[in-house]
């Protein structure tokens, strides 16, 4: 996409709209999710309008024909299929104890994706699915897994695989977690690292736009396909380890996997990304 | 009976078959390292052979630069939906499996 002036400028006006809205309607009393939602998503349309809504659950392939050509051939034998089956075996093996994953979640485990990260009000706290299956473990006198790839993330794809086609439907259901939301907002569209350059910056200003050799994936459907086989891993992670990565190339300290921070901002993002359809796991280059 | 390393999906269409296949292995090339320094063995398909009603329709020859669960893609002519493709394959190591999938 050739970056005109008009469409920087453009493109620069509703980013300014959009953070100034941030900033001044951030408060507790005047904070609207919903609003904020609808902005990102008629921000979007309105600068790809042959785009169809339920198609940004496909990231930069939503945007970008040529890269979506590629990935289509690659989704006829989709790399993270090896994945779902162990993750499959892994979700109905029982723990030592003799329960498993589907004693701790609701309906067995099978087709509540869409629901997570949702606000844990006995802790005051998000609860992302990962964090959720590892603390599954732990009650069941089991060890945790490592956040970021391998056990854990082959069972959260399978477990988004059973999800499939529902709609995502976080809610903030108290002060409390509308803090959370804030706070994951807030991260968002703060500028951080030594590039100094914040998540909006990339994927709401920068969506399709060229960062070297990349295309920035857009901000709206950006969790939905998460945990992702990445080329660039060669292997399926975490939606918290791409995180931990981007940070790391922006050159910040990154925060830690699964802490208050990044799930937040999950929190933040899946809520933006209400209304979408489940589509993990993904792959992308 | 146990799953095969093979996920194949075969179309017929007309006089052509298309045929792709997805083989679970690692393709370890023998040239990594454990955390504890010790040399991973290798391990890779060496030979993947298909027939077809009695008829060899394609031949690969791999090596350890061939990257972990290789795709494959071809066609070949002839072959009817129903009919069984004949799948053996054959690691450096010897070991070998014979798997079967219908074309559809």
């Amino acid at each position: 996409m050739k970056i005109t002036v008009a469409s920087v400028a453009f493109a620069l006006i509703t980013i300014v709209s959009l953070s100034v809205t941030a900033n001044r309607e951030n408060t507790l009393d005047t904070v609207d999710p919903e609003a904020d939602r609808l902005a990102l998503q008629k921000y979007f349309q309105s600068r790809f309008p042959a785009v169809p809504m339920d198609e940004y659950i496909n990231g930069i392939y939503a945007l970008d024909a040529d890269s979506r050509s590629q990935w289509e051939e690659i989704e006829e034998f989709p790399p993270y299929e090896f994945d779902i089956e162990e993750g499959e075996v892994l979700f109905n093996t029982p723990f030592a104890n003799g329960k498993g994953y589907g004693d701790c979640f609701a309906n067995g485990g099978i087709g509540i994706r869409q629901n997570y990260p949702l606000w844990d009000n006995s802790a005051d706290r998000v609860v992302t699915l990962e964090k959720a299956i590892n603390e599954c473990r732990i009650a069941n006198n089991e060890k945790p897994l490592p956040w970021r790839k391998g056990k854990l993330a082959k069972i959260s794809a399978y477990m988004a695989f059973t999800s499939r086609g529902e709609v995502f439907n976080i809610k903030i259901p108290n002060k409390k977690a509308m803090l959370a939301y804030q706070d994951g907002k807030k991260m968002f569209f703060s500028r951080q690292g030594q590039l100094n350059m914040s998540c909006a910056n990339c994927h709401i200003t920068g969506a399709n736009v060229r960062l070297r050799a990349e295309l920035s994936s857009p901000a709206l459907g950006q969790v939905t396909h998460f945990p992702a086989f990445r080329s660039q891993w060669g292997e399926l992670g975490t939606l918290h380890r791409r995180y931990h990565g981007c940070q790391k190339m922006i050159r910040a300290v990154p925060f830690s996997v699964q802490g208050n921070e990044l799930s937040n901002l999950e929190y933040y993002q899946t809520y933006m990304s209400n209304g979408l359809a489940v589509n993990g796991p993904g792959a992308r280059k | 009976m146990t799953k095969g390393i093979l996920r194949v999906k075969a179309r017929n269409s007309g006089s052509i078959t298309n045929v792709k296949i997805m083989a679970k292995h690692d393709m370890e090339t023998g040239n990594r390292k454990d955390k504890k320094g010790n040399p991973i063995p290798a391990k890779y398909i060496q030979n993947l052979a298909i027939d077809c009603n009695g008829r060899r329709v394609m031949d690969a020859y791999l090596g350890p630069a061939i990257s972990k669960n290789p795709y494959f893609a071809f066609t070949f002519e002839g072959g009817a939906k129903g009919d069984e493709l004949k799948m053996t394959w054959q690691e450096n190591t010897g070991e070998s499996a014979t798997e079967t999938a219908l074309i559809k």
